[in-house]
């Protein structure tokens, strides 16, 4: 069984106007030292047993649904049944 | 700092008379570069060049609309309630001594198809700071939307982002969406149009100026840092130094709307104002800070010096022209008196908003932007904001009208039988230009600020403006793309037309008018003519209602390919009522009140919904316009609101009479006995699309009383039945019964379901 | 002289003037606080409106919690003051754990806006005193993260200790057992997604139901005068 984790970020010139409420917050919790804080999504696709290009599938997924390419990026990482793996 | 050695300062551009510039993939025509090589006695640098072809671009300049606009300063009405009007960010009309309004519709079509969400989103925010911009408090807004086919599976990626963009907006600043319109038509395919417009209130003591006045006085950004959004225009001008090739994303298009910033720059600006703490403001719309600064100081009586490294930023290695060129959102530019400003920039701080001295009001009649010490742009600003192009664009009438003219849709198979009619009434109501739209509006806050006294779906929207005097504001936002497109003068008065109704509807009475006129390309001979016919019939309109154009937006080269959309100009109509307790609502009233049809039926079926629907026509001439029966009609439903003498009223427009009665029996849970005149023919009275028409509802014992203000109006009235209770929907005597579950069973839902929900 | 009822502006609150109107019209004193002050002006009563506070980043009301007045109000809570979370205020109620539970995206996913009818399920908290047992109230619900959850031993606890305060009779946005609103241990805090600010006037809400908070709070703040 393969596992997939999509993370989607929105393209690093695009406003995220939460990162900006988080990162003005931090000072309230004492934390003064961070210059940026960008928020995405992690998506985790779970395939079946004898699925097939697993990898290429989940960037179609992740191309045509997950992320709007107009204004966000995302990355693919394939993580394999550890059970398997050993 | 050597990594700015490479910035194209004025004197590097002195230095280097022959270097060759890209003015042309900037926009500009040559004959324009010239100018503006004129208008330095030198060649251009690279930020100045930017911000000629910003200033001087279609957007900006109105260089193709201008010379047909003039008509709406010539022939607008003179009235003491027009506080500003054209030219300024929004017009601003008086309501009573102390209050005035102010109200604006703009349009954000391209954006909106490019990324749905964000561009329906920043073009609320972008209309909502024109209204702040006059000193006022944003209290309602509305949409104008406009789509393909709503079965084209690009119309389910569009409608659902844009609906979602203009209520993450409005719902997060928190602004009631108090009414508009949605329509579909294949011709809005490959570009859907976005029209949106906010309505703000100020003391008339607070009305805001854009000048930056007063030698010494300093500029202030306030909000949004300026990061890389939306210069794609000016990207030709990255240098090589700073082109961060590999990094795909380095000049968006897209910008992102940040409504709780939004938010922020409206309570802030609200209490700069009110303490008399700025001199002058301007907001940071589509052309950024390059617009903001050159009508700053053009509208004022100097000139003006910024230091643009000053400018906070979002992104790194921004050169001078990106940040000039940046549309960034929920920014404004404040001129403040040196004395005040310390005050101004700690009230921005305690809200947690950015603000920032860039520069100073000047003596030397010029626009001077330096970066780091090197003077980048040194220009007169009059020649940027109000010097630009202006073409006389030629016109001609398209070959196809005489052919249109005559493939009238009054000679189409019509239904006959009573079974026939009957069912063409619910599948008029089913249809998406006339079924139910809570699928979009219940997405859109209606109620916060607890003034809304009338939304959604009511002809117009009722906010109240004081809770003392219980004086109001009604506003109406009507297109009607098919009709302009069988004869865009006819079809701007129509849509004029039915605004101006709409708003007398509610019982309030018109005063000022909004306009946004949505066209192909302007370099089309046959959309210039319609434009110019589109805007002489809003004009004349106007001037006969007696009501001016307070202000408005043009947007050009909405076509794919060579194909235009329908020219379609959407009007805003704004009215005041005295007292809105006695707001006319739709509705049926109470058992036994009497239904009556004010105006007169013809038979106009061209252009209509039935002929769309019912077979896919469109051709022949729009209905007639009587604007002197519209005044009559206006006067005669704001006496009968003052009077309490009507229990409900409600326009006749698309889908004529019968899908009035279908939307006064869905909204009011009553039902209607219906007789038509002895003689009509139940088709043409139940569909045709005649204009000047009114579905009222008068409450026993009033009867008299009513008939008698119309005949004394000359306006002819028609009783047509009963309100009840007790009647299961729509009986229409002598010919079918149709029953609430029927009606509600075609008319609502019918939005979701298709777009596959 | 009348209740105070403090009305706390966080940066992005947008219902603090509705809600001081409401309080105005009830009979009680509204009275303007600062999210970013710690002193609440001796109020006899805090409301936290709704709207987007601080842009309801990363979770509704999460990062409201944080700020300074918060502090106090929960201090005050926690000393029996009435506090009322509407919307934005309620999330802001749950992350601040002065309630239990969380306020999700609603089951459909969307925002969405129509009156909701709800049940007033208990009388015996401060701001619900004033109703007529199981009464049925109309106010406007307004949200797109408004499905109130939690786990089930806590709603299994909620609803033997009467602390579910409000209950839809058309569940709008999917909220386990239809729950609209709840209330702490004590009954002083109570929250609830509906707006009964909105319907205060006959000419601008569904109904007028919403001055029954008021009175409720101003009965129970004379009882305890009393006692």
């Amino acid at each position: 069984m393969a596992r997939v984790v999509v993370d989607v970020m929105l393209k690093s010139e695009i406003l995220d106007p939460q990162g900006e409420a988080v990162l003005g917050a931090l000072p309230r919790l004492g934390v003064t030292d961070v210059a940026s804080v960008r928020i995405g999504k992690r998506v985790e696709i779970e395939f079946d047993e004898n699925a097939q290009n697993v990898e290429e599938q989940s960037r179609v997924i992740a191309d045509q649904l997950l992320a709007n390419p107009v204004i966000e990026s995302f990355t693919v990482s394939v993580e394999r049944d550890p059970v398997e793996a050993a | 700092m050597s990594q700015y050695v490479a910035v194209d300062t004025v004197g590097v551009a002195e230095a280097t008379p022959d270097e060759k510039q890209p003015w042309a993939e900037l926009g500009l025509k040559e004959d324009e570069y010239q100018r503006i090589r004129e208008i330095l006695g030198r060649r251009p640098t690279q930020s100045e060049l930017a911000m000629y072809s910003i200033m001087w671009s279609e957007h900006c300049s109105y260089k193709s609309s201008r010379v047909h606009l003039r008509q709406f300063n010539e022939k607008n009405p003179r009235t003491p309630r027009l506080l500003a009007g054209i030219g300024e960010n929004a017009g601003v009309v008086a309501i009573d001594d102390n209050i005035a309004v102010t109200f604006k519709v703009e349009s954000h079509n391209h954006p909106s198809y490019v990324e749905p969400k964000q561009g329906a989103a920043t073009g609320v925010g972008g209309i909502i700071r024109d209204i702040i911009a006059m000193g006022a408090r944003p209290i309602a807004v509305m949409d104008s939307l406009r789509f393909g086919a709503i079965d084209h599976p690009d119309t389910a990626r569009v409608l659902p982002g844009v609906v979602d963009g203009i209520g993450h907006y409005g719902n997060c600043v928190g602004l009631p969406n108090i009414g508009g319109e949605t329509y579909f038509d294949p011709c809005y395919q490959g570009n859907p149009l976005v029209n949106a417009l906010s309505v703000g209130v100020l003391p008339r003591s607070r009305l805001q100026s854009m000048q930056a006045s007063g030698t010494g006085n300093i500029v202030i950004l306030l909000g949004a840092k300026t990061g890389r959004d939306g210069i794609g225009g000016v990207s030709v001008l990255a240098s090589a130094t700073f082109s961060e090739s590999g990094e795909d994303d380095a000049r968006p298009s897209v910008q992102v709307g940040d409504p709780f910033t939004e938010k922020l720059l409206i309570e802030v600006c609200l209490e700069l104002f009110d303490a008399g703490l700025v001199v002058g403001v301007q907001d940071l719309g589509g052309a950024g800070l390059t617009c903001a600064l050159s009508e700053t100081a053009a509208a004022g009586d100097g000139g003006m010096h910024v230091d643009l490294e000053l400018v906070p930023l979002r992104a790194k290695g921004m050169e001078p022209h990106d940040i000039l060129a940046s549309e960034s959102q929920e920014r404004m530019l404040l001129i403040v008196d040196p004395a005040k400003a310390e005050e101004v920039l700690a009230r921005a701080h305690r809200w947690g908003l950015l603000a920032t001295a860039i520069g100073t009001v000047t003596d030397s009649g010029r626009l001077v932007v330096d970066f780091h010490g090197q003077t980048v742009v040194d220009v007169p600003p009059k020649s940027l904001a109000d010097e630009g192009p202006v073409y006389n664009r030629p016109i001609a009438e398209p070959n196809d009208l005489g052919l249109i003219a005559v493939d009238r849709a009054e000679t189409l198979p019509r239904p006959t039988t009573a079974e026939e009619i009957r069912q063409t009434v619910l599948d008029m109501a089913a249809s998406p230009n006339l079924c139910d739209k809570s699928w979009i509006t219940e997405q859109y806050d209606s109620s916060v600020f607890g003034n809304t006294v009338l939304g959604t779906p009511h002809d117009a929207g009722v906010v109240r403006l004081d809770e003392r005097t219980g004086v109001g504001i009604a506003i109406s936002l009507d297109g009607n793309g098919r009709f302009a497109r069988l004869d865009p003068y006819l079809g701007a008065q129509l849509a004029l037309a039915e605004a101006y109704r709409n708003v007398a509807v509610t019982g309030a009475t018109p005063i000022a008018v909004s306009d946004c006129l949505n066209f192909g390309s302007p370099e089309d001979p046959h959309v210039m003519w319609q434009f110019e016919r589109a805007v002489t019939g809003i004009a004349d309109g106007c001037q006969k209602l007696g009501i001016p154009v307070t202000g408005g937006n043009v947007s050009f080269y909405n076509q794919t390919g060579r194909e235009a959309i329908h020219p379609t100009p959407v009007i805003g109509v704004l009215g005041v009522i005295d007292d809105v307790a006695r707001r006319i609502p739709l509705g049926l009233g109470r058992t036994g009140d009497t239904i009556a049809l004010l105006g007169t039926t013809h038979e106009e079926l061209s252009g209509s919904e039935w002929a769309s629907v019912k077979h896919g026509h469109l051709g022949g001439v729009p209905p007639k316009v009587d604007l002197d029966h519209e005044m009559k009609l206006a006067d005669l439903l704001s006496r009968l609101a003052e009077t309490e003498q009507l229990a409900a009223a409600h326009d006749l427009s698309q889908g004529g009479l019968a899908q009035a009665l279908v939307e006064a029996i869905s909204f009011s849970g009553m039902g209607a006995q219906i007789l038509l005149p002895e003689g009509a023919d139940p088709f043409t009275y139940l569909f045709s699309e005649s204009s000047g028409r009114v579905l009222v509802v008068i409450p026993r014992g009033q009867e008299l009383a009513v008939r008698t203000a119309c005949e004394s109006r000359g306006l002819p009235i028609t009783p047509l039945g009963v309100a009840d209770a007790n009647t299961d929907g729509l009986h229409l005597r002598d010919h079918f019964d149709i029953t609430r579950d029927e009606i509600d069973a075609a008319f609502k839902g019918r939005i979701g379901a298709r777009l596959g929900e | 002289m009348s209740a105070r009822i403090g009305i706390v502006t966080f940066p992005g609150s947008l219902d603090d003037r509705d809600a001081a109107r409401a309080v105005y019209l009830g009979g009680a004193e509204p009275v303007a606080l600062w999210h970013d002050d710690t002193q609440i002006h001796s109020v006899d009563g805090v409301w936290l409106p709704g709207g987007f506070s601080y842009g309801d980043a990363l979770r509704c009301g999460a990062i409201a919690r944080f700020s300074q007045v918060m502090d106090t109000v929960k201090a005050a809570a926690a000393q029996g003051m009435p506090v009322l979370g509407v919307c934005n205020g309620f999330q802001v109620l749950c992350e601040s754990h002065l309630l239990p539970g969380a306020l999700v995206r609603n089951a459909h996913l969307r925002y969405r806006n129509r009156p909701a009818r709800l049940r007033v399920e208990t009388a015996r908290t401060a701001w619900t005193s004033a109703f007529a047992p199981e009464a049925e109230v109309v106010f406007p619900a307004k949200h797109g993260e408004g499905r109130y959850v939690a786990d089930e031993a806590t709603l299994d606890q909620l609803e033997a200790s009467g602390r579910v305060v409000f209950r839809y009779l058309d569940n709008p946005n999917g909220s386990m057992r239809d729950i609209a609103g709840v209330a702490n241990e004590a009954g002083n805090v109570v929250g609830l997604m509906p707006h009964p600010e909105h319907a205060v006037e006959a000419l601008t809400g569904p109904s007028t139901d919403g001055l029954g908070i008021v009175a409720s709070v101003l009965a129970h703040l004379s009882e305890g005068a009393r006692r």
